[in-house]
């Protein structure tokens, strides 16, 4: 099957087919690392936000390499590494699963704002 | 901060020394950058080097203070004769195993000379080691994982590659402590701890560190000394030619 050759040698690595309608050809399963997720703390007790992720083969090294990717610049403070399939997420089809219905006012906190204010004028009328 | 002028010139030395060392090693680790063994590796290994070179244009700033000529002189239009790197950090960077083991002996070296200088009577270089100890915690940190993982994590290839790259470069790594006569003055004005006492604790730590990595120091090798007096091996002068290919254009260019 002829592919596309290219100057770039990434390119020709690929073995794209020249034909676009032509499938590629299933890959054996690679002799790759894992991937771990990063989740960096950029203030002291702060939470630990998710950055990205590293290929590593074991959480030490993963550490080694999460340390360079992504706190390289700016404060950080710790860092996690979970091996991604540590991970789960929901399976969601419907983009509709989050919506909150707008009319239950009841279910926010907006009473609560100035609270301090609203007992001092209370106070207030009852003197 | 009044010395007199043979201890300033052991100063001198053991700036030089230190900066070479950092300028060198920093230029062949760089060597890497894009051809690293996965991307993570390569990005790491890279910012490292990078590191390396912010440490010897410190080092050189602190001899410009000295009366020394400009960071880009000193290190851009010298002889080969004149730098004072050990040959340890001149040598290609080989394989991946080489380069590794070379990282980790130097960095435990470079931890455990800064950490000491950080209580240097020379108030500059104690200021700056202060600053930068953190940075070389990392490279050490870096290092250690790699050695146990590809040591005593690894396979079998991985540990007789790793073994067989520590014998070949062990006595090389020894000629980092070369013992420099004038050093005395500074272990005596409490500027600096000498060779040898940085070479017992590095034995120490090297050793704590290989042990877990499955790893053997080989007995009975005699250091490859040289590049403290300007002797070096045949790579530095290539390196050299390269470094300053660009500045020798234009010396006068500003960036």
């Amino acid at each position: 099957m002829p592919t596309i050759s290219s100057l770039d040698p990434r390119i020709n690595r690929a073995g794209i087919p020249e034909d676009p309608e032509t499938a590629f050809i299933p890959k054996e399963q690679l002799d790759q690392f894992h991937t771990y997720e990063v989740f960096v703390q950029t203030k002291s007790g702060g939470h630990h936000n998710h950055v990205g992720s590293v290929h590593a083969p074991d959480p030490e090294i993963a550490m080694a390499f999460a340390k360079e990717q992504y706190c390289r610049r700016g404060q950080t403070f710790n860092v996690w590494v979970a091996v991604t399939s540590s991970i789960f997420s929901l399976d969601i089809q419907d983009s509709d699963f989050f919506e909150t219905v707008p009319d239950k006012t009841y279910r926010e906190v907006n009473d609560y704002i100035n609270t301090r204010e609203k007992i001092e004028a209370f106070k207030k009328s009852k003197q | 901060m009044n010395y007199d002028s043979a201890t300033l010139q052991a100063l001198k030395s053991l700036l030089y020394r230190m900066a070479d060392d950092s300028l060198i090693i920093a230029h062949r680790n760089s060597e890497w950058t894009g051809l690293g063994p996965i991307l993570e590796e390569d990005i790491a290994f890279s910012s490292i080097a990078q590191d390396k070179l912010g440490h010897a244009l410190s080092l050189y700033t602190l001899l410009n203070n000295l009366g020394e000529k400009e960071p880009d002189i000193i290190a851009f239009t010298r002889h080969t004769k004149d730098f004072t790197c050990c040959q340890f950090v001149e040598y290609p960077i080989g394989g991946y195993d080489f380069s590794l083991l070379r990282h980790f002996l130097y960095d435990t070296a470079e931890l455990i000379r800064f950490t000491s200088l950080t209580s240097s009577t020379y108030e500059p270089l104690a200021k700056l080691s202060k600053k930068i100890i953190g940075e070389i915690k990392y490279h050490v940190f870096h290092a250690n994982t790699w050695m146990v993982h590809l040591g005593a994590k690894g396979n079998e290839e991985s540990h007789e590659r790793m073994q067989t790259t520590l014998n070949l470069i062990y006595p090389l790594a020894l000629g980092m402590f070369e013992d420099i006569a004038s050093d005395a003055l500074l272990i005596s004005s409490g500027i600096y701890t000498g060779e040898q006492s940085i070479k017992n604790d590095w034995i120490e730590r090297i050793t704590t560190v290989l042990t877990q990595a499955n790893l053997i120091i080989p007995n009975d090798i005699t250091p490859i000394y040289g590049g403290r007096t300007g002797d070096h091996s045949e790579y530095l002068d290539p390196l050299l030619k390269e470094m300053t290919e660009v500045f020798s254009i234009d010396p006068s260019a500003t960036w």
